[in-house]
């Protein structure tokens, strides 16, 4: 056998005194696929990113093509021929696809020799790539493409994906898919970067499984099978199974008329959307990424101008009322944007001050009215009332704000969530992701909303976090809130929400019922190619029995 | 009319400098605001070399005496945007107080040197200096006279207005179509990813910004020899801060191009000069005149604003520290 294209012996890698990496060895042959999969925060992308000569590694050797390689920077990883696609792309927005591809690397410069030259390394490969696109006009999958071709084009032979379908829909995935097929052919190591198993099934050779920094095993994948790759993954067998309870369908709690929405770009972000929630259940936002989510959010929340349509809460309209105003009426909103801290926290406040940025209108200074007999003249009652409105004028409007509630609240919800941190006076940048994302939405659940809109939850959370989180959810569920849960794993969306809308660019594709639909058919309606609306012609997204007071129906 | 119009031009010229040296120097990612002081720093070495050339020789040489003067501007110029970048590169210092510290050091720096280094109360090394002012910088082309009015207005100017116009084309050129320029405007939008990709990001982030120092300082040279005929005055450093603050506002004017900032600095300067030699109004009221610029930019801001294009917006990164571990 040729030797392998690229041998980790024993590597290690430890930040402070925490092991990212340890003692990993891992082979990966010349052109074949390798799987690399665990759960978040398991060290993939560490390793990886000591492959690719972003980190170096602490202890143990780096093998390629038998050679040993000191890999110390991103350049000595291109001369070894080895390329990585990140996660988060790492491109310049105002240059085309071809100024992207060719920047830092040797040889002449002109604008039609390296369109030229990008063009037909598309060609090669089956890419759709036009080198003169800039890169602000692209979509995901484009830009992740020019990312691909960026590695080709300085004559990679062992490709580093990390994560490369985590934007994309099923579609795109199969046309990666196919690419990368193109690749393997061409002679070509791919090391591939994913938590979605029906994928690495689909396209592996081999799978390689991390778990907790530390290397578990690595077999064909012909061998394998889903069950046995999430018992390698997680050490236990684990319940993959997303509890959906049933609930009493309420009225409808929010509902959305012809809804339009420009976005910062000032394009139609939201064009004519209409839905709605009703007490007790979950409805799944699907999409891929710019879809409208955002706006959609942004847009209930008060925090976007609606163009026209209307936004109505139990049969009001809540269009143009202020945010705190929508709150108040009990609509709360918990948006984890890709950074995870962009939105809704102040990172540097600790957990008690992220509290009160929100809730602080309802401690005020704390002071409880005290109980009067309706109708009890009394000058001492008189006195008491007086006393009373005197207190919740303080509360609304005193300059002083009550910190002993809000660290109440606070540690009430660092024990409900089971989030991890030292104290509550801890700045919320220093705890881990997934605990952020707790903080978060224990806040927005502290309030006892009746509307919960959620996007994202679970974004970059392991699958113990992902559940508690699902757990929270469901309990509210049970307690009659309507859920608006807008998120990436079609899978969880699947398991989870009772109805699915799909979105494709803006424009609703139609309300499926998530245990009668596939995702198949979701991943067709997400890229615009099936519109239930039109097909079945039926009016969807209006509720039979709307409180909004207008004939429409519903055909559930 | 002609006379308009090539005054108009001839004060161009320094904004010219002035702007080309800080679109240079913002392409790499840099605010630099110590442009005005940058730009003194430029005038006060280049009275220097201009000194140094004329003194003791009773026939100095134009040519000589131009090209060391302009070899002193530039490394004056160059080291204040030295210590700029040492600061604001390595150290990561805030750019913008950086800049203005460099500003508030350049214009004490220059108006003390000029006063007591160069000229020391000398009046033979004022008369020295005004002649090469006159005659080495300011020498037409013979024969331009007959060409009319594009004579007097295109062809009668000092060297350094060619100068000026010819960095401006050679820097468009080199931002837009050599991989130098394609490097340094990656690095300007987004420092992380031309890293990645193994541009040397602080290698550029100096060059260029060392580069656009210079530039600048060639205009407080052109200011002072150029337009001022090597009339030294007291009060050189506070006109050249003046017209550096306008420099800066040239660049969002021009919207970061080179090639565009020449028109622009000739509109800058007619503005200018109409301020300072229109009549009928009281002298109150020239400070007034002195904010048309000012007026012009800010419209443009909201225009440029408003269309929101890409490619008409400052680099992405403009302004934001660069530090590799900083992911």
């Amino acid at each position: 056998m040729a030797e392998p294209a690229l041998e980790l012996k024993h590597v290690s890698k430890y930040f402070g005194s925490v092991a990212a990496n340890k003692d990993i060895s891992l082979t990966l042959e010349k052109g074949e696929i390798l799987a690399l999969l665990g759960e978040n925060g398991s060290g993939k992308t560490t390793l990886m990113n000591m492959i690719s000569g972003i980190y170096y590694p602490d202890e143990g050797r780096i093998f390629v093509d038998g050679q040993e390689a000191v890999i110390s920077s991103p350049q000595d990883a291109f001369r070894l021929k080895i390329g990585m696609v990140h996660q988060h792309f790492k491109l310049i927005d105002i240059f085309t696809a071809a100024q992207n591809v060719v920047l830092g690397a040797g040889g002449r410069y002109g604008v039609r020799r390296i369109n030229e030259q990008v063009g037909s390394i598309a060609r090669k490969y089956g890419f759709e790539l036009d080198p003169q696109k800039k890169i602000y006009d692209m979509s995901v999958s484009e830009k992740q493409t020019v990312e691909i071709v960026k590695v080709l084009y300085r004559g990679a032979d062992i490709l580093i994906l990390d994560e490369p379908t985590a934007v994309l829909t099923p579609q795109e995935t199969e046309k990666l898919f196919s690419v990368m097929r193109a690749m393997k052919e061409d002679g070509k190591s791919i090391i591939i970067i994913t938590h979605k198993l029906h994928e690495v099934m689909e396209i592996s050779d081999r799978v390689a499984v991390l778990r907790k920094g530390e290397y578990i095993g690595c077999v064909p994948t012909a061998e394998a099978s889903e069950a046995s790759l999430t018992e390698m993954m997680v050490g236990q067998k684990v319940e993959l199974n997303i509890e959906r309870p049933q609930t009493e369908f309420d009225r409808p709690l929010l509902e959305i008329r012809d809804l339009c929405v420009r976005s910062d770009e000032g394009s139609r972000a939201i064009d004519g959307l209409s839905f709605f929630i009703r007490g007790g259940e979950i409805l799944g936002v699907a999409g891929v990424a710019g879809c409208g989510q955002r706006e959609l959010c942004e847009a209930i929340a008060g925090l976007r101008k609606v163009e026209s349509g209307g936004i109505y809460h139990e049969g009001e309209s809540i269009v143009g009322l202020s945010p705190r105003a929508i709150s108040e009426k009990g609509i709360a909103m918990s948006f984890i944007p890709e950074d995870r801290l962009g939105m809704g926290l102040a990172p540097s406040l600790s957990v008690t001050d992220n509290m009160m940025l929100k809730n602080y209108p309802t401690h005020g200074y704390g002071i409880e009215p005290v109980p009067v007999e309706p109708g009890d003249d009394s000058p001492r009652a008189k006195g008491l009332r007086i006393r009373n409105r005197l207190g919740a004028f303080l509360n609304r409007h005193c300059p002083f704000v009550d910190r002993r509630q809000a660290r109440r609240e606070a540690e009430q919800v660092i024990e409900e969530l089971g989030v991890v941190t030292p104290s509550a006076e801890t700045p919320v940048r220093r705890l881990s992701g997934g605990n952020v994302q707790k903080v978060l939405l224990g806040r927005e659940i502290l309030t006892d909303p009746n509307v919960l809109i959620t996007a994202y939850p679970v974004r970059g959370l392991d699958i113990n976090s992902s559940y508690l989180i699902y757990d929270i959810l469901n309990r509210r569920k049970r307690e009659g809130t309507g859920i608006l849960f807008i998120g990436e794993d079609l899978d969880v969306m699947l398991a989870l929400c009772d109805k699915i809308m799909v979105l494709c660019h803006g424009r609703l594709m139609g309300v499926v019922h998530a245990a009668k639909t596939s995702k198949e058919e979701l991943g067709l309606m997400m890229a615009g190619a099936l519109d239930l609306m039109e097909e079945k012609g039926k009016v969807m997204g209006v509720a039979k029995d709307s409180l909004i007071g207008e004939d429409e129906t519903w055909d559930a | 009319m002609e006379d308009f119009f090539a005054s108009a031009i001839s004060i161009g010229v320094i904004f010219l400098f002035g702007c080309v040296g800080e679109i240079l120097t913002e392409k790499s990612g840099h605010l630099n605001l110590g442009i005005p002081g940058i730009m003194c720093m430029g005038a006060a070495g280049g009275c220097l070399g201009v000194k140094l050339c004329v003194m003791g020789t009773d026939a100095p040489s134009g040519v000589l005496t131009v090209v060391v003067a302009i070899l002193f501007a530039v490394l004056f110029a160059g080291a204040l945007g030295a210590v700029y970048a040492f600061l604001t590169v390595s150290l990561r210092a805030n750019q913008n107080v950086t800049g203005l510290a460099c500003t508030i050091f350049g214009v004490g720096f220059t108006t003390w040197f000029i006063n007591s280094v160069v000229i020391g109360r000398d009046s033979v090394v004022i008369g020295k200096i005004a002649y090469a002012g006159r005659y080495f910088f300011n020498a037409h082309i013979p024969g331009t006279e007959k060409l009319g009015w594009f004579g007097g207005i295109f062809l009668e100017q000092g060297v350094l207005a060619y100068l000026a116009i010819a960095l401006a084309v050679a820097a468009a050129v080199v931002l837009r179509y050599t991989r130098v320029g394609l490097n340094v405007r990656a690095i300007g939008e987004n420092p992380a990813t031309a890293d990645a990709v193994g541009v040397n990001v602080t290698g550029y982030k100096y060059g260029f910004i060392m580069t656009g120092a210079a530039v600048a300082g060639l205009g407080g040279l052109c200011y002072v020899m150029g337009y001022m005929n090597g009339t030294v005055g007291s009060t050189v450093a506070q006109t050249i801060q003046g017209i550096g603050w306008l420099s800066i506002a040239l660049v969002i004017f021009t919207m970061w191009r080179p090639a565009l900032a020449i028109l622009g600095s000739i509109l800058f300067g007619a503005l200018y000069f109409v301020s300072t030699r229109i009549t009928g109004i009281s002298f109150e009221q020239i400070p007034l005149l002195n904010l048309i610029p000012f007026v012009v930019t800010i419209l443009v801001l909201i225009v440029t604003s408003i269309v929101g294009h890409r490619e008409t917006q400052p680099p992405a990164s403009l302004g934001l520290p660069y530090f590799r571990e900083d992911r």
